[in-house]
């Protein structure tokens, strides 16, 4: 195609980026104008143009026309036409645009049509982009071309694939009765080609469904046998004499979703083909031969992992690794400590994989990030408490020398580690303390809450922690998360080091406030009540370090921050009364008895927090990013995938509005982090909270001084209370306002599961089910789900299994029924625990109203009817919204339209108006509901809203239920006021005004 | 299941880019300009593999021109890592020693091609004989 080089070669000889930039623009301008007449335009030249479009956007540049072009010539006659419109919409469009609908029926015909080369053309472009939409609509052909007799290899493999995008889209295509035989018939294929396409649909339908493809299973083993041994294979599917390395490593993918394998005989012969792969595995100097052969050699390690072999089986396992880790090729190195941390989370081989420890720390420090990664959380699952010391230190030291992209994950691991492993207190302070003087910026204030606590509940640990303190605070350039802990400590537990050379209370005071003037202002409140401490302490008190102290007090009595300024204040006047401030200003008290069982509570569960943190910090930058489409699986097949949740546009742009409805509906959720986060806020309670418990009553403390002390009181308790928690991979507001208005989406996700929720509607009832789906390759145990319905539903949820294997997804259905119009929702309290962390999340459930309407279609007259015989309170309710989101009538009925409401166009002369019906549905009875919305074209933010039905509370809840659907949040104040609207109505309508 | 692959230089030209995954235009443009940021200075020496948002990236150097494969976390790279070379042996076989020129000039015909080879994010073929004899069937098409 000459113009399409000749233009190419025009961009490539440009000189820089502003040469090209005209080059494109110019090329874009002329593409332009010839479409815009485009009858004078030949194939030839067409063809051309969406060439050249497509390398224009694959520059980088923006082509936001002549999509419909290129969408128009998927209907072109010829081949060449065709095939240029199937390639270029491919790339050009993604399954949420509007124009690909537009093609559906082009591509159907083509898809049943005897057109072998368009049937590839359309299965191509369905299963590369096909969404939801092509789901509904094209799986049953594509079923037919996959168990075709008739058709050749090449249309069935990627019927297969198309299928498998299909099912993706919307897991109910794939109906599992009908499908498993079939599944296993189709296994018995002998084209290869096939065969790897069949076996990439078998993984995520096995993957969604582990139970019912049993009967696969003896045929996948067949298979592996089969390739392992090399029978029957053409020479063709080898590489590098390996036969089909893609389609045994998917085999083995595909029996490692099965939860076992029973079958005696059949597990039999899987083992000797593990046996042989295992043992069979050679290094070979081919870098291709190599890798295919380590492909197949791994996934045969993970399905061994899988099928619980016994010990022997296991330990070659961890040889082999062992032989890996220790390999100079990068490659076989990264899997092999990939590999034996995946290990550690299955079986029971932390003793062997223990003797590696050695090696293991020289990929600690080697220059591949890739590789430092996987050694670090290899040493980290592999820690305990006869091997933390050695780790710790290791990690310790390679804090100093490690770049950023892996110090904060460092620092936090090593963190857990000395608390959750400490051989004693000494050790675990001393790690502490030098993590934070190693790596200051990426300790949290968890960590240094923490080992406050730790002192001061050890009396034994005071004064070392406080010698410590000391020495670290007099280096020259201290971290200020160094002065804050080591302020504290030394303000507490400083008097301890009297009789040390160098501790007297006034040299201490210099050590700390030689800091005072680079820290921040929390930091300086925190200072200013050690400073009261020393002062406190050191009674009767020396005359000269009185005075520094008061000078810092006066200086700061008139400081703009609050806190600062009374602290000041407060002290001053304290610190006046002499040897009477001990009685108010007491030691810190330990942490009470009754609390220990939080105390230890949260040290467990803080221990594994910091790590869930670390995985948080990475899961919330990843999510920054647009790429992570939230519920996309992250493994591999797993259901819902695709943007269900997110990037799906609605017919008519409502996202605007239904993003608004979120917060008028229910209570805004708190997210599990949300409610973690007061603990942050002011530890300085802390050292205020003895101030509560020893202040005799009869001390006349300032009242502010009273208010402060249950304040710090309240902040102590909720630094042990808070459960850190787990972070969702999205919103979980988002996701639930998707849900109430789609049925079937992404409830909640996170690391390590994903909640999904398919829901059918008739009349009163509903079914929801719920797909519990863990993503991780470790079991979720302890699994809770509790619902609390409301009062206005009855509901059943069928029983939750206790735990959820790995990689596996449970279904537990709930049924609904209506009893009563209301605006109150369902609450699902779910928890689990991975590893020994708890989870625990409060989801609403989208059962909203909308759930149970169902729209009708109204005649005038039946309208005029109903509406004549329901007049005023409390059936017929009326009433002024303010504040809504400004929408235009057609946008309105969009929104009806969504939450089952039907609008009778026409029906009101006024084209500012809206009538529309539908029937709610309680156990009890069908009640038809009237709505009239009343708009001022003047003021689209104002409106008057009737609704009318025979049952006053479904008038009120479905009235009050309309309203939270237009209301705009950007309108703090909500008004509402009673009473008719007089402007705006003129004419034909005011005559139906009078009516109404 | 492969996300995306990128075929670029090392000036982070993209030469082909498939998305098995629906995103926005911005969205791909970002992406491909940081798998490029992340690939391109790597040692040779290093593993093939990079930890890339929730994904790893999978990658592989043939001259100046980086093949890149988003695919999940749990996936075997070593397959992979195989997958591209098979892609480039393909291409090899089809343009008789290819040059980055050949896939500049002709990138439509790589698109056919990673169509006859990968299909809704998975392989779909692994035959170099079956895609360069289809290759050969639909140019008599044309």
């Amino acid at each position: 195609m000459r113009g399409l080089s000749v233009f190419i070669s025009d961009i490539r000889n440009c000189q820089n980026k502003e040469q090209e930039r005209l080059r494109v623009d110019k090329e874009l301008a002329n593409i332009r104008t010839r479409f815009k007449n485009e009858k004078g335009l030949s194939v030839y030249e067409k063809k051309k143009y969406v060439w050249k479009m497509l390398y224009i956007y694959m520059l980088g540049y923006d082509v936001d026309f002549g999509h419909m072009e290129t969408v128009a010539l998927i209907s072109a006659a010829k081949y060449a036409e065709k095939q240029v419109g199937y390639i270029v919409t491919s790339c050009l469009l993604n399954e949420n645009h509007d124009f690909l609908r537009l093609a559906i029926n082009t591509v159907r015909n083509d898809i049943i049509g005897r057109n072998e080369t368009n049937q590839c053309l359309a299965l191509t472009m369905v299963g590369n982009i096909g969404g939801k939409d092509f789901s509904e609509s094209l799986a049953p052909d594509v079923q037919k071309l996959l168990l075709s007799s008739s058709c050749r290899p090449v249309v069935r493999k990627k019927a297969a694939l198309c299928l498998l995008r299909l099912f993706r889209k919307n897991p109910d295509v794939v109906n599992v009765d009908g499908w498993s035989d079939r599944m296993s018939q189709l296994l018995d294929e002998r084209e290869l080609g096939v065969l790897t396409a069949v076996m990439s649909l078998l993984v995520a339908l096995v993957a969604n469904n582990p139970d019912g493809y049993w009967n696969c299973v003896p045929k996948c083993v067949r298979i592996l046998e089969r390739l392992t041994r090399s029978q029957d294979i053409p020479q063709e599917y080898t590489y590098y004499g390996i036969p089909s390395p893609w389609l045994q490593v998917k085999t083995m993918r595909a029996l490692q979703y099965f939860p076992t394998i029973e079958d005696p005989n059949t597990r039999r012969s899987l083992f000797e083909v593990l046996h042989r792969i295992l043992m069979g595995t050679d290094v070979v100097k081919n870098v291709n031969k190599n890798n295919a052969a380590h492909a197949v050699l791994f996934e045969a390690l993970a399905l061994v992992m899988h099928l619980d072999a016994e010990k022997e089986m296991m330990s070659q396992c961890v040889a082999i690794l062992g032989k890996f880790i220790a390999v100079r090729e990068p490659n076989i190195r990264y899997l092999g400590l990939e590999n034996m941390t995946r290990m550690l989370l299955v079986t029971d081989v932390q003793e062997s994989i223990k003797r590696h420890q050695a090696q293991i720390i020289t990929s600690l420090k080697d220059p591949d990030i890739s590789i430092r990664r996987r050694a670090l959380d290899l040493l980290y699952g592999m820690c305990d408490v006869t091997n933390a010391k050695d780790i710790v230190e290791e990690l310790l030291q390679y804090l100093t020398t490690a770049d950023f992209g892996i110090r904060e994950e460092l620092a936090l691991k090593a963190a857990i580690l000395a608390e959750k492993f400490a051989p004693d207190l000494l050790w675990y302070v001393d790690v502490i303390l030098q993590l934070i003087d190693k790596a200051g910026d990426f300790i949290s204030d968890d960590i240094w809450y923490r080992v406050v606590q730790f002192v001061t509940n050890n009396d034994d640990l005071q004064a070392y922690a406080a010698l410590k303190a000391r020495d670290y605070m007099s280096k020259p350039a201290v971290h200020e998360t160094m002065v804050k802990v080591g302020g504290y400590l030394l303000g507490e537990y400083g008097h301890l080091l009297a009789r040390t050379p160098g501790c007297t209370p006034k040299e201490i005071f210099s050590i700390i406030h030689d800091k005072f003037s680079t820290v921040s202002i929390s930091t300086k409140a925190l200072l200013l009540s050690a400073y009261i401490k020393l002062l406190m302490h050191s009674q009767p008190s020396d005359p000269d370090l009185q005075e520094q102290i008061w000078r810092v007090f006066k200086r700061f009595e008139g400081n703009i921050d609050a806190e600062v300024q009374q602290r000041a204040v407060e002290y001053f006047a304290l610190s006046r009364k002499g040897p009477a401030m001990v009685d108010i200003i007491a030691e810190m008290p330990k942490f009470p008895e009754r609390q220990s069982a939080l105390l230890k509570k949260t040290e467990d569960a803080e221990g594994d927090a910091a790590e869930l943190s670390a995985t948080r910090l990475r899961v919330q930058q990843q999510s920054s990013n647009a790429i992570v489409v939230v519920s996309q699986p992250s493994s591999n097949g797993s259901m819902f995938a695709g943007p269900l949740a997110r990037t799906t546009s609605t017919p008519l742009d409502m996202n605007g509005e239904l993003a608004l409805t979120v917060t008028t509906m229910g209570q805004p959720q708190q997210t599990p982090s949300q409610s973690a986060a007061p603990v942050t806020a002011d530890l300085l309670g802390d050292l205020l909270a003895p101030l509560a418990i020893e202040a005799p009553p009869a001390v006349s403390s300032p009242s502010e001084l009273v208010s402060e002390q249950s304040s710090g009181d309240s902040s102590a308790l909720a630094l042990l209370d808070s459960t850190p928690s787990l972070q969702p991979i999205g919103s979980i507001k988002d996701w639930f306002h998707t849900l109430c208005f789609k049925d079937s989406g992404v409830l909640y996700e996170d690391p390590y599961i994903q909640i999904g929720l398919k829901a059918e509607w008739r009349a009163h009832q509903g079914r929801v089910t719920l797909f519990l789906g863990n993503k991780h390759v470790g079991a979720l145990g302890t699994v809770r789900a509790v619902i609390l319905p409301p009062a206005h539903l009855r509901m059943h949820l069928s029983t939750v299994p206790d735990t959820i294997p790995p990689r596996a997804q449970v279904q537990c259905p709930l049924e609904i029924i209506n009893l009563q119009a209301s605006r109150d929702l369902a609450v699902l309290e779910f928890s689990y625990s991975y590893g020994n962390v708890p989870v625990n999340v409060n989801l609403r459930l989208p059962i909203i109203l909308s759930k149970f309407l169902q729209g009708v279609p109204l005649s005038p007259a039946d309208f005029v009817s109903q509406w004549r015989a329901l007049t005023g309170p409390p059936l017929k309710l009326q009433e002024v919204v303010r504040g809504v989101k400004p929408l235009t009538i057609l946008e309105m009925s969009g929104l009806f339209s969504s939450i089952h409401i039907t609008v009778a166009p026409g029906l009101d002369p006024n084209p500012n108006n809206i009538v529309a019906g539908t029937v709610f549905t309680s156990e009890a009875r069908k009640t038809l509901c009237l709505v009239r919305i009343e708009t001022d074209p003047s003021d689209r933010t104002q409106l008057r809203l009737t609704v009318a039905s025979s049952d006053g509370v479904v008038s009120l809840e479905l009235k009050e239920f309309i309203k939270e659907q237009l209301l705009d949040d950007s309108s703090t104040q909500q008004q509402m006021v009673a009473g008719p609207v007089s402007s705006g109505l003129s004419g034909p309508a005011a005559a139906l005004a009078g009516l109404f | 299941m492969i996300r995306f692959i990128l075929l670029q230089n090392r000036q982070g030209k993209t030469r082909l880019a498939k998305y098995y995954i629906p995103l926005e235009d911005s969205e791909k443009h970002k992406l491909e300009y940081e798998v490029h940021r992340l690939v391109v200075n790597r040692d040779p020496k290093f593993t093939n593999f990079v930890e890339f948002r929730t994904h790893k990236v999978i990658y592989r150097r043939y001259a100046g021109l980086f093949f890149s494969m988003c695919v999940d976390i749990t996936d075997n790279e070593l397959v992979y890592l195989e997958s591209i070379h098979l892609f480039v042996e393909i291409l090899d076989h089809f343009f008789s020693n290819v040059c980055e020129l050949d896939l500049v000039f002709n990138f439509h015909k790589v698109y056919l091609i990673l169509d006859e080879f990968i299909l809704a994010g998975e392989l779909q073929e692994t035959s170099k004989k079956a895609i360069i004899e289809r290759m050969a069937e639909l140019e008599r098409q044309e």
